[in-house]
């Protein structure tokens, strides 16, 4: 068996920096529209430039799993609980790649400068048009609601792996131990490896994604 | 154990959303406080509803480039989409019904950038804080018997706001123009000017009219909208024109109470020309839609602490979303008639 037993270092620093990063996104584009605060301005300041950071991250981090294939799910896992974790896991990635794209329109539609800070600004991706920005302004709501209530679920059923069913799936995206699947082939991922290093070559055999 | 982490994060959501905590003052309950006093016009601005679009160019003459690395004021031209309109949320007021019209401009500066401002013809503003304005809708909304509000509680608002008593003080005599050109019109709020070495400049900035014939002779009789008409006439004689005059602050001068004026004798910096060429319906032109919102500023210019600028940014987004989406037509929102159906 030559697939990995846990995610290649660079995939878990990925998701981890993205993890914090995405959810201080979600709170920080549901406060920044509700507070009449000063609090509005520097979060509407910070959100703009972080967008644009998660879709260069979610870029990266989607060729680095085609790059290093994840770990198979468990195989004692129902086949419904697998279909769910793995059109999950798509729809996070779709996710993380329409939210900053919609936002980017909407602005562009709304007749906005996108600035990322400074005189640093995107050029428009669509000309303005009121009736497109409601629609996509809209769309950006709900479809962080979405991101949102599927992190949740990502986040409850990471848990359920890790505290319930007691599985390989929680520590091979976070610790993974030299011992877990003792069965398969010497582990491609060291516990004590730096998470940064370059990429080790994938593990001959492994699907050619 | 995992639910209770699921929920705790949930709950997090909706508190910092707004929706456990109703008595907290948010964007939406400022622009339900302006519906509530005018009525739903559904595509209109919930304040500021009744305007007229107008198009031109800023010629800036240099002078502040000094206080601001601001391209808008390197010595050129900058093109400028700009709105005339009278405060309130009914976009059928007569002209004669307030004292005050305003004036928004967005200025387009080549990289992308833009200015943004929306100035009154008023030298104070009544209040201070968002918390206050939200207070002011409050005890001004009309009583659904008589139309008007309760001056009791109108009264006992003033009382309890003493900061306004300047702004109570000018509308007192304060007449409505015959005209939206000949009016000064003022920023209000204070900003920062940023210079190229990075220090930065309390400023506040006005409108100066070059016409001021007719200036406080008050409506003509039985036209409700001769505001635009006024506008109309003036703009096919030629282009109008304002100076954009901006004031610099001494070190003690208050950037976050727009109730309080500067004194006098501060430094005025004219920093160019505003030229006004050309004016269009606001229901078919090019500033329907458009949030004029205060805080969009380029690099060279930066909101100062001022309170209300980020509650007017925050107010003018949630209005922006509710009539763009009644003209999109978003299931939830109320109907809005196509414009040409506008009267």
């Amino acid at each position: 068996m030559n697939t990995p037993n846990a995610f290649h270092p660079l995939a878990r620093l990925l998701h981890w920096t993205m993890a914090v990063l995405i959810l201080a996104m979600l709170f920080i584009g549901v406060g920044m529209v509700s507070t009449v605060s000063g609090k509005h301005t520097w979060l509407l300041a910070i959100h703009k430039p972080l967008g644009a950071l998660i879709f260069v991250l979610a870029l990266i981090r989607l060729g680095v799993r085609l790059r290093f294939p994840p770990p198979p799910l468990p195989a004692d896992m129902p086949a419904l609980m697998k279909f769910v974790a793995h059109a999950s896991h798509w729809l996070l990635y779709a996710l993380m790649l329409a939210l900053p794209l919609v936002g980017w329109a909407m602005l562009s539609a709304g007749g906005y400068p996108i600035s990322l800070g400074g005189s640093l600004h995107l050029p428009p991706i669509l000309s303005a048009n009121g009736e497109t920005f409601a629609w996509l302004r809209e769309s950006h709501r709900y479809l962080a609601y979405l991101l949102f209530f599927t992190v949740l679920g990502h986040m409850g059923a990471a848990l359920y792996h890790g505290l319930i069913r007691r599985d390989d799936v929680l520590p091979s995206m976070t610790f993974p131990s030299r011992g877990m699947a003792a069965s398969a082939a010497p582990a491609p991922v060291i516990v004590t490896e730096p998470t940064l290093t370059e990429p080790s070559p994938r593990p001959d055999g492994a699907p050619p994604l | 154990m995992i639910a209770l982490a699921v929920a705790a994060l949930a709950s997090a959501f909706a508190y910092v959303a707004g929706w456990i905590t109703p008595q907290r003052l948010t964007s939406h309950r400022i622009v339900n406080a302006l519906q509530d006093n005018s009525g739903v016009y559904p595509g209109y601005r919930r304040n500021h509803a009744k305007g007229v679009c107008v198009a031109g160019y800023f010629e800036s003459n240099g002078t502040a480039a000094t206080y601001s690395k601001a391209e808008v004021f390197a010595q050129g031209r900058t093109p400028v989409l700009g709105r005339f309109a009278l405060p309130g949320g009914n976009p059928y007021a007569p002209d004669s019904s307030v004292p005050i019209r305003s004036f928004a401009l967005r200025f387009s500066l080549p990289n992308g950038e833009q200015w943004r401002t929306g100035m009154n013809s008023m030298p104070v503003f009544p209040v201070a804080t968002p918390e206050a304005f939200y207070e002011q809708l409050v005890a001004t909304r009309p009583d659904p018997a008589t139309g008007k509000p309760d001056p009791k509680r109108v009264g006992a608002f003033f009382a309890a706001h003493p900061e306004a008593g300047a702004f109570l003080a000018w509308v007192k005599t304060a007449k409505p123009s015959a005209s939206y050109v000949t009016e000064t019109y003022e920023g209000l709020n204070a900003f920062y000017f940023i210079d190229a070495m990075g220090k930065r400049h309390a400023v506040r900035w006005k409108v100066v009219p070059e016409a001021t014939d007719d200036a406080g002779t008050g409506p003509q009789a039985g036209d409700k909208d001769y505001l635009a008409r006024d506008l109309e006439r003036r703009l096919a004689q030629g282009p109008q024109r304002w100076r954009l005059l901006v004031t610099l602050a001494a070190p003690d001068d208050p950037t976050n109470d727009a109730t309080k004026v500067w004194p006098a004798d501060r430094r005025v910096i004219d920093a160019g020309t505003l030229v006004i060429e050309s004016e269009q319906p606001q229901e078919s032109g090019p500033c329907r839609d458009v949030n004029y919102d205060p805080t969009i500023l380029p690099s060279g210019i930066k909101i100062s602490d001022d309170p209300l600028l980020p509650a007017r940014s925050s107010a003018y987004a949630d209005s922006y979303l509710r009539r763009t989406g009644e003209e999109a037509h978003i299931p939830g929102t109320a109907h809005a008639s196509t414009p040409s159906e506008h009267p």
